[in-house]
């Protein structure tokens, strides 16, 4: 009973520390961000309550810096990826999982391959391309979305993931739907989706979350101040206001706002354990 | 069954994806190779064919080296640490006791959260008169230069790194320790093994294909880390944090030196490759059968 006791209240202490550890960094941000002009942000030793607590930061750089934009363009470009993404891959896995059909092996090794190399490794490339396709924002902002959404609109680990949830939906009701003069095209759109919708559930917010963080490539192609997405807006931060980082922290805060809503909307899909393959390295 | 489909049924519906994966995969990949053996510096526009020559002077330059090992040590630190502690972790979020949600959700956090904004977070926290700072004084150590001195830097990295993924291996390792048969943990405590002993005789052998997979898709994405260096250090102070997709991008995109880019990057696809290819053959065979 005392050694059960222990156990339990060991754990709590550790997994405090742990949370406690994990939230410091954006606590100390808020902190920061909340604490007014007169007040000195190095003061030694650092203190966390704000001796004059104020929304002036938030204020002034949401007045500064075009956060609803930036806001606008992440949901554009996460949203179009998603949608290519679910289309796309379920499309592909379709043949690989139900069809036989000349050529299946080296297509399902081509693009298992994809998996393999490195996106970094040959986005010199995608970026020549993207501008021989006119596909950035020189072009207009159409073309500039373009740019951000198509070399993410599929990928292999959505094709793969997509593959095993049809070949977990029993083989009979197609046959059925077949018999009753259902097309291909039908089959997949009436029976294989709607079984599969979790699988698609789980493919969506995983894109989403990887195209919302996504700054590497925003950062690459983009020169039109307008269609900075928020990784690419909330870096600019630090050029902009160089020493002053009640703003820089205030600014990322307001930058995190809308992922905390959804990640806590849809907390289900990341802590329940059963999607780990659906995450990107 | 009988098909009842027509014969060109299963390409069309490959095409989609066909299409797009030749045009931002397949052609970018021969073209990183071919830009490789091409020499851009005297006509940006006229390349020359030079065969391996890139290669040479890339692994005869000094840059190249510290690079290389920049890369390695970054590899050395966030691997061994991402695959420990968030097997910790997990094993202690793995009971049944109250508030393990909200703890799994705070200790998953970081993960959602924009790298960019971990990255700036943990600058401020670096700061010369920074938090971080202050704690090492209270316990009687010498204030660091966390991202100015050469030193340190590279750790500084590895630690943005280190927070922002010890959630997501955590939720890796929890659906492996999920899979271990409870009957074996009894049998243990009957012989009298404490908790320590209790899971490095049961857990550990029984999760060890998952201990490794974790090994590897670290080993892959501390190679290709890029994010946290460009927010905070640019590759300094004195190239000191200065890894090789960090150096494939300023060799492309700030220098306009293709070939040394190109041949870089050829450099990290192989070792990638070798990574994937043991990860694919050996932990995700089952995803990954015909």
């Amino acid at each position: 009973m005392i050694r059960k006791f222990i156990k339990g209240f060991t754990s709590h202490i550790f997994l405090i520390f742990m949370s406690f550890l994990s939230l410091f960094p954006f606590l100390w941000l808020i902190s920061t961000a909340l604490k007014g002009t007169n007040e000195n942000i190095f003061e030694y030793p650092p203190y966390f309550i704000p001796k004059q607590l104020t929304f002036d930061n938030f204020i002034g750089v949401w007045h500064k810096i075009p956060f609803l934009l930036y806001f606008l363009n992440s949901f554009i470009v996460a949203a179009f990826t998603v949608i290519l993404n679910l289309i796309l891959s379920s499309l592909a896995a379709y043949p690989l999982a139900r069809m036989n059909f000349k050529g299946k092996n080296l297509i399902f090794t081509l693009i298992l391959v994809t998996i393999m190399i490195p996106f970094q490794a040959i986005m010199l490339p995608i970026y020549l391309i993207i501008l021989k396709l006119h596909l950035s924002d020189a072009y207009g902002i159409t073309m500039g979305y373009l740019g951000l959404i198509l070399p993410f609109a599929v990928n292999a680990f959505g094709i793969f993931l997509m593959r095993q949830a049809f070949l977990s939906v029993p083989k009979e009701m197609e046959e059925a739907a077949f018999i009753d003069g259902c097309s291909v095209f039908n089959i997949w759109r009436t029976i294989l989706l709607p079984m599969t919708s979790p699988t698609l559930a789980v493919l969506a917010i995983f894109t989403f979350i990887g195209s919302w963080g996504e700054f590497l490539w925003p950062s690459i192609v983009l020169t039109n101040k307008n269609l900075y997405t928020l990784p690419v807006g909330v870096n600019d931060l630090q050029g902009m206001f160089s020493a002053n980082w009640r703003y820089i922290a205030a600014g990322s805060i307001i930058s995190i706002i809308p992922i905390i809503i959804f990640f806590i909307c849809m907390q289900k899909y990341f802590i329940s354990g059963q999607n780990e393959g659906a995450v990107k390295g | 069954m009988n098909t009842f489909y027509k014969k060109y049924i299963p390409y069309l519906f490959l095409l989609p994806a066909a299409v797009m994966l030749t045009v931002f995969f397949f052609i970018p990949f021969f073209q990183t190779v071919i830009l490789s053996l091409k020499d851009f510096s005297s006509d940006i526009y006229n390349p020359v064919f030079v065969g391996f020559d890139n290669y040479k002077i890339l692994l005869h330059s000094k840059e190249f080296y510290e690079v290389l090992f920049n890369t390695f040590l970054f590899l050395i630190m966030a691997v061994p640490t991402l695959t420990i502690i968030p097997l910790i972790v997990a094993i202690f979020i793995n009971q049944k006791i109250k508030g393990i949600t909200i703890y799994k959700l705070l200790i998953y956090l970081p993960v959602i959260v924009s790298i960019v904004v971990v990255a700036i977070a943990f600058k401020w926290m670096y700061a010369q008169e920074g938090i971080l700072n202050y704690v090492l004084e209270l316990f009687n150590f010498k204030p660091i230069g966390w991202l100015t001195d050469t030193q340190f830097a590279m750790l500084s990295v590895a630690l943005v790194t280190i927070y922002k993924g010890i959630g997501y291996y955590m939720m890796i390792y929890l659906s492996a320790l999920i899979g271990v048969p409870k009957d074996l943990y009894e049998a243990s405590e009957t012989d009298g093994a404490n908790e320590f002993y209790k899971h490095l005789n049961v857990t550990i052998p029984h999760i060890m294909p998952t201990i490794f997979l974790v090994v590897t898709i670290s080993s892959i994405s501390a190679l290709k880390v890029f994010a946290e260096i460009y927010v905070m250090t640019k590759g300094g102070p004195l190239n000191s944090t200065k890894t090789i997709v960090y150096y494939i991008y300023e060799k492309a995109f700030e220098n306009l030196d293709l070939s040394y880019s190109s041949a870089a990057s050829v450099i990290l696809l192989i070792v990638i490759l070798i990574f994937s290819v043991i990860n694919i053959t050996f932990f995700e065979n089952k995803r990954y059968k015909l």
